[in-house]
């Protein structure tokens, strides 16, 4: 009782979940997804998992040393691992390790220790180290696979796993790289080809929908994603506005452009399901610290997000653009909170306090 | 009846099993009463009593000063041994005005004003028997209860709301005495409506409590203007803004009182004490009090004379059983921590807490803000609890007061849900003293200035009439000077 600092404002009772409780649910509800995408890409995907989750861990502690700051109750709170859990999820699964290692520096030391630690940064950090990486080493983060799942035809071993991702040795597994969903579908409409003949030459149906195509480690597979937003949701640690209002924005402008012209535009459902579109309606633009906190800010915000993430994939140079969508919309965070709040009781949306003329005397 | 839904609101556990189901019991009366004259919102009351006078119980000690302040009686027969300064129920544990009485054990009553016909007798008359009794609002804000009576006078008010939502865990005060006294209850509500000229009563009580409901409605059957409605278990159902608005589907103004929309709510012991004040001719003396909590051996309801020490009600309900975490006065959520067990119990304590086990964590350090908006989602006011407390930090309370915090109404259901432990509630109530405090100094400086004013403008009139007066001197001069010497002239010509 003595440590404590004497407290004369209540409340004297407390609800249980605490930070760390937070990012624990978080990794709870990743871990479907995250399992599927390790199953799915095989030992190589584990080992980058592996190596961008430690070095983000080695980065927070020697970030905090530096600075002469405690590291336990920061690596206790679980944001660390969460991060470059995040950040894993949305590389190449057959990544060379320095990808993992030096997106996990970029993401706990650009993204967000510089601001101040947990809290205060304004990007979400997981996607600043994906967009540095991005733009820095295209070729890496454009080299994706087909799946390769354990125990299936052409799986790769521990040994060759090692190769791959470490550079040791010699391989003979063929690494030809294969163009995730997105990428493709960007090439073929660039050539003029119907984005339908492009999709359903080259995936079938079902296993688009449930995974099994090249993208990026933990993006593949909507309905464990979509687990896992549940999850979230039921926990109450997200609300439902930025996931459906994000949903529902590219789902609305993606269906309008595909009435208008359905030879070149891909249909609403490809949209939701491919690229990240899912893992970020539910686990990245949902960032406790870098969305708004009203909720019709956090409607805005998904909205700005969906808009984005449209224009970038449809007129943009990238086949996808969930980070640079949600890295602009983080940007816009402080004003959507700044211009939007809740209204408070008793008054207007002005401010003004009510009137009720009928009743003064 | 049709309720409204209020915005935010926490569900904190209840808590209430522990005391729920203990009657209400009498507390001996003990030896020293220790009877504050402050126990109210408003100025203090004046002593009319000397130390050595011999006082009977229920005799007035003290009478109300000002408009808004309160009479108060004596709780017991016995003599005035001391007038001077005690630890007052207050964060602060700093003295207070406290007037000592030793009791003599006998408990006689003073000569009481006649039992009142409340439905013959005038409203103003009742409220006047209301002012005198001393009552004051019993569900903790103390605010004298006789105003609150008299607000018709300058509202159109239609609907009195009894408050017995009793929304704070642990209390079972106000629970207790509904189902234990329920149709003397609902008398004192139907006086309150007839003094306030309106023509429904709708009493309000949480769904926690059926045993409550169920006989306040036995009770009300044959009254057509009283109407028990159970209300939604939800902190905090019992902010009366709030519970207006879940009866009535309307909002009180800011800055506003729930009269502007034609409502006044008073609290279910309120209406208890009204009764027994108007019917029966007594002050309010005594109240009820929950002693509960975790580290209580066994916790209890009991009807506690005004002024009796805390730690003879701990000592009734049996000690403590573990060293107890937490000493609270009040609920839990909005109660004020209690630094010494003899401060006395007076008209607003509805509760004795003695903590532990789970309250651990309130203990624990706070940690940075992850902006998880759970505050926003669960304050009950609008507000944006996270933006005022980062102003707060930075002591912008400008910016503080523009993000609402004047609206705030310190429930601290955002520092009950927050994940980083941010003692929020704290960093309101500090920047709503530091913004009177600034008020205080800015009006002073004001005042200073426009009293320098005042002053430089007499002292300058002051000079400004010297002159005058002594330019009049000079010009009378002068003309004497001149008469002189045209006197002088026509003597010199005709010389």
């Amino acid at each position: 009782m003595s440590t404590s600092p004497p407290l004369i404002g209540g409340p004297f009772l407390k609800q249980s979940p605490s930070v760390s409780h937070i990012m624990l649910v978080v990794m709870l509800a990743l871990t479907p997804a995250t399992l599927y995408g390790l199953f799915q890409f095989g030992w190589p995907a584990l080992y980058l998992f592996v190596t961008t989750i430690a070095a983000a861990l080695v980065a927070e502690v020697a970030w905090l040393k530096m600075a002469g700051r405690p590291a336990m109750p920061a690596l206790n709170d679980g944001s660390a691992l969460l991060t470059g859990w995040l950040l894993a999820l949305t590389l190449p699964p057959w990544a060379p390790w320095w990808i993992g290692v030096l997106g996990a520096v970029i993401a706990i030391w650009l993204g967000k220790q510089v601001f101040g630690g947990l809290g205060q940064n304004l990007f979400n950090p997981a996607m600043v180290a994906r967009v540095v990486l991005l733009i820095s080493f295209p070729v890496e983060m454009t080299s994706f696979i087909a799946p390769h799942p354990f125990a299936g035809p052409g799986t790769v071993d521990f040994m060759d796993g090692l190769a791959i991702t470490f550079g040791y040795g010699a391989t003979n597994i063929d690494t030809l790289s294969s163009a995730s969903v997105l990428g493709h579908l960007k090439t073929e409409i660039g050539r003029g080809a119907a984005w339908s003949e492009a999709f359903f030459d080259t995936f079938k149906l079902h296993g688009f929908v449930f995974g099994a195509v090249p993208g990026s480690l933990g993006e593949t597979s909507a309905p464990l994603l979509l687990l896992g937003g549940l999850l979230l949701w039921g926990a109450r640690i997200i609300t439902w506005h930025i996931p459906l209002a994000l949903l529902g924005s590219i789902a609305v402008l993606a269906a309008l452009f595909n009435a208008i012209d359905p030879h070149t535009y891909p249909s609403a459902m490809v949209h939701v399901l491919s690229g990240a579109t899912l893992l970020g309606a539910f686990f990245i633009a949902t960032d406790l610290v870098t969305s708004p906190v009203s909720p019709l800010g956090k409607i805005v915000f998904g909205v700005g997000c969906g808009v984005l993430v449209y224009i970038i994939r449809t007129w943009g140079g990238y086949p996808e653009g969930v980070a640079f969508a949600v890295l602009i919309m983080n940007a816009a965070t402080p004003l959507i909170d700044r211009y939007i709040k809740p209204r408070v009781y008793g008054r207007t949306r002005r401010g003004q306090p009510l009137a009720y003329e009928e009743l003064s005397k | 009846m049709k309720l409204f839904r209020i915005r935010g609101g926490v569900h904190p556990q209840g808590r209430k099993r522990l005391s729920e189901d203990k009657s209400i019991e009498d507390l001996a009366l003990p030896e020293l009463l220790h009877v504050p004259l402050q126990q109210h919102i408003g100025a203090p009351a004046v002593v009319i009593v000397k130390k050595g006078d011999l006082v009977k119980k229920g005799q007035v000690i003290a009478t109300a000063q000002g408009n808004i302040s309160a009479p108060v009686h004596a709780p017991s027969s016995g003599q005035v041994v001391g007038l001077g300064r005690y630890t007052a129920p207050h964060p602060s544990g700093l003295p207070g005005r406290t007037l000592t009485i030793r009791t003599d054990g006998k408990d006689e009553w003073a000569d009481l004003p006649a039992p009142m016909d409340p439905f013959t007798a005038s409203p103003d008359d009742v409220a006047k028997r209301v002012s005198e009794s001393g009552i004051v609002g019993m569900g903790g804000a103390t605010f004298p209860s006789a105003v609150k009576l008299n607000l018709g006078a300058r509202y159109d008010l239609h609907t009195l709301i009894i408050n017995g939502a009793e929304c704070e865990p642990y209390l079972t005060c106000d629970d207790r005495l509904m189902r234990e006294k329920s149709l003397d209850v609902i008398i004192g509500v139907r006086i309150m409506a007839r003094a306030l000229k309106v023509d429904r009563a709708i009493i309000a009580i949480e769904g926690n409590k059926p045993d409550a409901i169920r006989r306040m409605c036995q009770a009300a059957t044959e009254f057509e203007d009283v109407t028990v409605v159970e209300v939604p278990t939800r902190y905090p159902m019992g902010s009366e803004k709030h519970l207006t608005q879940t009866l009535l589907g309307k909002e009180t103004p800011a800055r506003g009182l729930t009269a502007d929309i034609g409502a006044v709510v008073h609290n279910a012991a309120t209406a208890f004490a009204v009764f027994e004040a108007v019917t029966l001719g007594k002050p309010l003396v005594s109240r009820i009090v929950t002693v509960s909590g975790e580290a209580i051996t066994s916790p209890c309801n009991l009807r506690v004379p005004i002024g009796t020490p805390v730690a003879k009600l701990i000592e009734h309900a049996g000690a403590f059983k573990i060293e107890p975490e937490r000493l609270l006065l009040g609920g839990p959520m909005m109660g004020q921590p209690l630094n010494d067990l003899k401060v006395p119990v007076v008209k607003g304590t509805n509760g004795v807490l003695a903590l532990s086990g789970l309250q651990a964590q309130t203990m624990s350090q706070p940690t940075s803000c992850i902006r998880c908006a759970s505050c926003v989602d669960a304050c009950p006011c609008g507000l944006v609890p996270l933006e005022m407390a980062a102003a707060i930090r930075k002591e912008e309370m400008e910016i503080a007061t523009k993000s609402g915090l004047m609206d705030c109404v310190g429930c601290g259901s955002c520092a009950y849900v927050c994940p980083s432990d941010i003692p929020l509630v704290q960093y309101f109530n500090y920047a709503k003293g530091r913004i009177t405090y600034l008020q205080r100094a800015e009006h002073k400086q004001k005042e200073t200035k426009r009293l320098a004013d005042l002053r430089a403008e007499r002292m300058e009139r002051l000079a400004q009439a010297k002159r005058e007066a002594m330019a009049k001197r000079k010009a009378e001069q002068a003309r004497k000077k001149a008469e002189k010497t045209a006197q002088e002239q026509p003597e010199k010509a005709s010389a």
